[in-house]
């Protein structure tokens, strides 16, 4: 098996909405980075440095085949060896409702990055709570194979992801709908109804 | 095992420049000191102007400074042109890549197989060397060449370990780093491995403490024993299984003797036999031992990261599923410290069943990523791109 460079470049949008709030120079920490088409975009229309940590090896190989910096680990063990204030941004894109121990590598990314960026599905989409209420079964809106598949994704909504945020000792401090216009975090009421996929930008609570 | 008698180190038409003097001797870590080194190299591609496409290609125990091209001394084929070559992912259309033979090897460069100033072989009168020694050596050795600064160290196994002690030794004069299913340390069961390895060769009447050379004998029924136990630990279980399992060699049933009945007996007195026309006995006994002493972590206050903290040296650390010499987790033990260090670092464990030696054979995701960390490398630093 061989891997061809990836030309094709496909803007996904929630790499777009992500991007956006990533400044020129910023080093960056991918976490559970894929192919690493989301560290190519930064790279190319961010002017960012980037790093991304992978626990699947055909990714990670397709990642340093194309050149980009990646280690193939496990969010849930290895971020305690990274030193504190290693990286201006940590970005979890799609990541955290996958994880075993969500909090715990927040906690370690808020103490890694200045500032976090997760993406994720909201569950608390009016489709979502209007299928709930109607149906009387929690919407699949990752294409689990069921809620007890292994690995299904951990349905929470955009008020619950502030709340692990505050957890951790985070703010919102913006927040976006994929696709949307950005927010401050005091808008997320609205956002909980209307945004079915969601972009946090988390920063330390002032001391 | 009639090897004819053939000393290693006197054979001519090796390239060999010297290192050290007795106005500038080698200083090892053991406290003692080499007056006269040479260390034995090959080179191929063409060094650029501003000398920024610097290779070094660092051997692992049993190989020589012949990564690219064949052996004219045993007739051997290069042993690594499937990485290091025209259009190979270290490009000697790109790159000038230097290969040299360990401090203590046996294919040209100073070692037990060479001869004192005084006329008479070192043998085990060499002194104890470590990995750090090979490197100081093959540092003063670029130096002898005009070079200081190097785009790329790379190298498997052992060679890994010299990779690491170059950035360390080198330090910020190493632009980017490959050690390849190496260790941070060498392990328990490593050292176990090799001290049964050395206890063949020093049980063989014909090692004579080491003066065989001198006696015109050669231990090589013990040097081949360490050969075959030491092989066993390159390969896998599973690869063992897939290529022999429990076949017969060249007949069809038990003998109810001890010849080689089963084809992995045959396959390992083979690898003995052969390793023995080519290697010298107490060469193998000292890199050997310098592996043992190999640990990174206690010569930097027993911290493992503090080797590497501050180093811009950008890393691509690869590991093979089913190396159990230098297992994945070793090599990501490695990882973690460069993490922890700050380090640019990227890592990629390999799904193979070929064991420590697979980085010497056919893996293709290895291969694919190794040419696009250091074609990223190359491009970063300003090489200039090979002439097509």
């Amino acid at each position: 098996m061989t891997f061809a460079p990836n030309t094709s470049a496909i803007r996904r949008a929630d790499h777009v909405a992500i991007a956006q709030f990533i400044n020129k120079g910023e080093l960056v920490l991918d976490v559970g980075c894929g192919d690493g088409q989301l560290m190519q975009l930064l790279q190319a229309e961010r002017g960012a440095r980037t790093r991304g940590l992978e626990v699947e090896h055909t990714g990670v190989n397709r990642c340093v085949a194309k050149g980009l910096a990646v280690v193939q680990g496990n969010a849930d063990a290895d971020l305690p060896v990274y030193p504190d204030d290693a990286y201006d941004v940590a970005i979890l894109s799609k990541t955290i409702q996958e994880l075993a121990r969500p909090k715990f590598v927040l906690d370690e990314l808020s103490r890694i990055a200045r500032r976090v960026i997760v993406s994720f599905r909201n569950y608390g989409h009016w489709r979502v709570r209007t299928a709930l209420l109607t149906t009387g079964r929690i919407p699949n809106l990752g294409h689990d194979a069921g809620w007890w598949s292994d690995g299904a994704r951990r349905p929470c909504t955009a008020r619950d992801m502030a709340e692990l945020a505050a957890e951790a000792g985070l703010t919102v401090a913006a927040a976006t709908a994929v696709g949307g216009k950005p927010v401050t975090g005091k808008s997320l009421g609205r956002l909980n109804w209307t945004a079915d996929e969601l972009v946090f930008v988390l920063e330390r609570k002032k001391a | 095992m009639n090897a004819p008698a053939r000393t290693l180190s006197g054979a001519d038409g090796l390239k060999r420049l010297s290192v050290a003097t007795p106005d500038q001797p080698l200083r090892l870590d053991s406290g003692r000191v080499l007056e006269n080194v040479e260390i034995a190299y090959e080179t191929w591609g063409t060094l650029n102007a501003d000398k920024s496409n610097v290779v070094v290609v660092c051997h692992a125990l049993t190989g020589d400074q012949f990564a690219a091209t064949p052996n004219p001394v045993t007739g051997r084929p290069a042993w690594w042109d499937r990485i290091v070559g025209p259009g190979m992912p270290v490009d000697t259309n790109r790159f000038f890549v230097v290969c040299s033979n360990v401090l203590g090897g046996c294919m040209g460069s100073t070692g037990p197989a060479s001869k004192k100033p005084d006329g008479s072989y070192w043998g085990t009168d060499f002194p104890i060397i470590t990995i750090a020694d090979m490197a100081r050596a093959q540092i003063a050795l670029l130096e002898r060449l005009g070079i200081t600064d190097i785009f790329l160290a790379i190298g498997g196994s052992i060679g890994g370990m010299q990779v690491l002690e170059w950035t360390i030794q080198a330090r910020d004069r190493v632009f980017a780093a490959v050690p390849i299913a190496v260790a941070p340390r060498q392990s328990a069961q490593n050292i176990g491995f090799y001290e049964t390895g050395r206890q063949a060769i020093m049980a063989d009447p014909n090692w004579r403490n080491g003066a065989y050379l001198a006696e015109n004998t050669r231990p090589e029924k013990g040097l081949a024993v360490a050969r075959m136990a030491a092989h066993i630990t390159y390969l896998s279980e599973t690869a063992l299984k897939r290529k022999f399992d429990r076949k017969l060699q060249d007949r069809q049933a038990k003998t109810f003797g001890f010849d080689a009945d089963f084809q992995i007996e045959s396959y390992l007195r083979h690898q003995g036999q052969t390793f023995v026309d080519r290697f010298d006995a107490n060469s193998y006994l000292y890199i050997t031992r310098a592996m043992d002493y190999f640990d990174l972590a206690s010569e930097h206050g027993g911290v493992l990261a503090n080797a590497f903290r501050g180093l811009n040296t950008r890393f691509c650390v690869f590991s093979f599923s089913s190396d159990w010499h230098y297992s994945p987790e070793e090599n990501r033990d490695l990882v973690r410290a460069l993490n922890a260090a700050g380090c640019e670092t990227s890592y990629v464990n390999i799904e193979t069943d070929k064991g420590h030696d697979a980085f010497f054979v056919e893996e293709p995701e290895f291969e694919a990523g190794l040419r696009g960390f250091v074609d990223a490398a190359a491009n970063a630093r300003g090489v200039p791109k090979a002439r097509a």
